[in-house]
């Protein structure tokens, strides 16, 4: 099933690849901050894309409703509860843009080298025939994980789960009480 | 580049998380709009999580991380939520005392 | 259908397979674009007759039955016009991200046995990932537009939607517990016995949520009372206000789809899906005459059943579009504060307190499994587990060794 299809995952996996770059780059050099969450949308969605190819179907599933879904329309409300002209752009100087660049450059180039360093990681998956796609597409182990049952030899995810969703309840309330209405600020526009 | 008929290796997935990170980094560095950096700040998570998913990934790898991987993938995209939903709530509230989004206003602490 | 091509035609798997991805592509758009045609139609007719007037009359004989295709005809003639304040690019895409996300999450609807264009494991949640991502076309559509009605529109619709998103996945969580896997092609199957099979009847909790899903699911689609984000008598048009010509009607194309969406999920998620209230084409009665394959079977026989299922499924979708079209001429539009009232107030600890009802029922807590209609007649837990034995063996047959119980007892060590 894999085997056949693998043209075509290599195909999709540059297709989306790309998308999720580009964007992002997008996101780095437009100046509008409306465009630069568009383009982050767009850069997220490619990556949810990636996470299906590479076998994470729930966890893809999950950038999309929570990332694309929740996350990035809450960007999105923040950004027009706070834009003070329409499209507000705020420029960026050339001697910023050098140095970024140049470090950001710096960063890629070693994060680059890492990676295809490692031997091991540029291998491909010696027994691709063994490969079972089904077992990619279960979400029930990644239930059962979180409520502290591994179907593999792992440890359980209880705990961390238990924490996350205090986390989640604080962050409501704490949220909630932070951004409440208070009288605005004399402006003087 | 690499072949196109390649099968997909651990580094493609590296590549794609190095080039959204250092973009994130970028964009906390030069942009002057807190949401700017906010978004920033999700696309280096989003780096960091293509690296989990490329190790825990049963189709790149035999030896890989499994299900921790995606647990941990999981939970980033959780926490990331929640982490907007805080950073996003303290803009507000910088813009309702200052009105402006300009993170290099927000110098009152300056000695 | 690639195997079908292959044997029969003789051609190669690969240009099979791009065959039968275009023929599944050109069906699902074709069920989108109809869909629209004919809902718009329903829709002015139901007004017509809800308002006492007859609706449209003249284009094409009786009924005006193609006065949508005519509206549709005069709005590619209309002018495509871009205001001198908007940002083009934004403008100009929102549309289409509208309608792409509506028409994405097609691909994981089910309308029949088996007739999926993407067979998803986690289908339903799925469906409600993308069908959340439609209000991104939406958001960008009031932002770029460069109208303040607009912006306003999208600020509601950026509030509303996103509130809803909650209660709708509480609602949608408890016929997945109930069933235990998320595949929307094995919870409609399991709803075959006949209608007191459908999950909508399966205890007091389920009926109730029901009503909640419909809500929210028309909420989250932004129909009337609903549809803030266009209110016309505050906001000239919302969100759309600039828009003209066919950008404007790809917005009508994605709330049409995605009405039928919900409609769709509903339908498999509570009515039972394409099995019909008298399990006529299961295999329990068709299956026993000799000689008459069962329904799923690849063969003709099989095809008809799939047919009659699709049919069956259509069918009960419309009648929920026709609730929501009801709805919408019937009730007055929200306040905005009174939407989210609604949401936060009431939906979302109602839709809490059914889940939990239903986990109840479902373990058995309390003694509450005897409002269950599995307590009254056995026959249809058993039904369940073996339509989910069936999805699980099928899944194992792929290589994937999974059994919860063996999981259990192996976790507990």
């Amino acid at each position: 099933m894999l085997l056949a299809a693998v043209d075509w995952h290599s195909y999709f996996f540059m297709l989306f690849a790309m998308l999720a770059c580009a964007f992002a780059m997008g996101v780095l050099l437009t100046s509008n901050i409306v465009r630069m969450a568009f383009y982050l949308v767009l850069s997220l969605g490619a990556t949810a894309g990636l996470y299906f190819l590479a076998g994470a179907e729930f966890v893809g599933a999950m950038q999309l409703m929570i990332y694309v879904g929740g996350t990035l329309v809450l960007l999105i409300f923040g950004v027009m509860l706070t834009a003070q002209s329409r499209f507000v752009s705020m420029k960026i100087r050339p001697d910023e843009w050098i140095l970024v660049a140049s470090l950001g450059g710096a960063l890629l180039l070693l994060l680059l080298y890492v990676a295809f360093s490692v031997p091991e990681w540029r291998m491909e998956h010696p027994h691709p025939a063994e490969i079972s796609v089904a077992e990619t597409k279960l979400a029930a182990p990644i239930g059962l994980a979180l409520s502290g049952v591994r179907l593999d030899d792992g440890i359980g995810y209880l705990f961390p789960f238990l924490i996350v969703s205090v986390h989640l309840l604080v962050v409501l309330i704490g949220a909630g009480y932070l951004a409440r209405t208070k009288r605005r600020a004399t402006s003087e526009n | 580049m690499l072949p196109l008929m390649a099968q997909l290796t651990v580094s493609h997935y590296l590549f794609v998380g190095a080039v959204l990170f250092v973009c994130g980094v970028a964009c906390m560095a030069t942009k002057r709009n807190a949401l700017g950096v906010l978004m920033g700040v999700e696309l280096v998570l989003n780096g960091a999580n293509m690296n989990f998913i490329a190790f825990a990934s049963p189709l790149l790898r035999e030896k890989h991380l499994g299900l921790d991987g995606q647990l941990v993938a999981l939970f980033v995209i959780v926490l990331a939520a929640a982490e907007a939903a805080v950073a996003l709530a303290i803009a507000l509230n910088f813009y309702n005392n200052h009105s402006t989004i300009d993170v290099d206003r927000a110098s009152e602490l300056k000695g | 259908m690639v195997d079908f091509f292959v044997s029969t035609f003789g051609m190669s798997p690969t240009v099979a397979a791009i065959l039968a991805a275009g023929i599944q592509c050109a069906l699902l758009l074709n069920v989108v674009a109809v869909g629209a045609l004919v809902f718009i139609w329903m829709e002015r007719k139901i007004a017509g007759r809800i308002q006492d007037r007859l609706g449209p009359t003249r284009v094409g004989g009786r009924f005006g039955w193609l006065q949508t295709l005519a509206d549709g005809i005069k709005l590619i003639a209309k002018e495509d016009l871009t205001p001198a304040d908007a940002d083009a690019l934004l403008f100009k895409l929102a549309p289409y991200i509208s309608f792409a996300a509506s028409f994405t999450a097609y691909m994981a609807l089910p309308f029949s046995d088996g007739w999926v264009a993407v067979h998803v494991n986690a289908g339903v949640f799925f469906i409600l990932a993308v069908l959340g991502l439609e209000v991104f076309g939406t958001i960008l559509a009031g932002y770029a537009s460069g109208s303040k009605w607009s912006l306003f529109g999208a600020i509601r619709e950026a509030a509303q939607v996103v509130s809803y998103e909650v209660p709708l996945g509480l609602c949608v969580v408890v016929p997945v517990m109930i069933c235990g896997t998320m595949d929307l092609v094995a919870i409609a199957n399991m709803q075959s016995a006949g209608i007191w099979s459908w999950l909508i009847f399966h205890d007091p909790f389920t009926f109730c949520i029901f009503w909640i899903y419909f809500t929210c699911a028309m909420a989250s689609v932004n129909r009337a009372p609903f549809d803030l984000a266009e209110a016309e008598s505050e906001l000239v048009a919302g969100f759309h206000t600039e828009y003209s010509g066919l950008r404007w009607s790809f917005f009508f194309m994605a709330e049409y789809g995605s009405m039928f969406l919900v409609s769709g999920l509903a339908v498999i998620l509570f009515f039972g899906g394409w099995n019909g209230p008298l399990a006529i084409m299961s295999d329990k009665i068709i299956g026993v005459i000799p000689g008459l394959g069962l329904a799923g079977q690849p063969n003709a026989w099989g095809f008809i059943a799939g047919c009659v299922g699709a049919a069956n499924f259509i069918m009960k979708a419309t009648i929920g579009v026709t609730v929501m079209i009801w709805v919408r001429w019937t009730l007055p539009r929200l306040r905005i504060d009174q939407v989210m009232t609604m949401c936060l107030k009431y939906c979302v600890p109602l839709a809490a307190a059914c889940f939990l009802g239903a986990v109840f029922v479902k373990a058995e807590i309390f003694g509450l499994g005897y409002l269950s209609v599995d307590a009254w007649l056995p026959g249809l837990r058993s039904d369940r587990l073996e339509v989910r034995e069936g999805w699980m063996t099928e899944v194992e047959g792929e290589g994937v060794t999974l059994s919860t119980e063996k999981t259990l007892v192996h976790g507990d060590g």
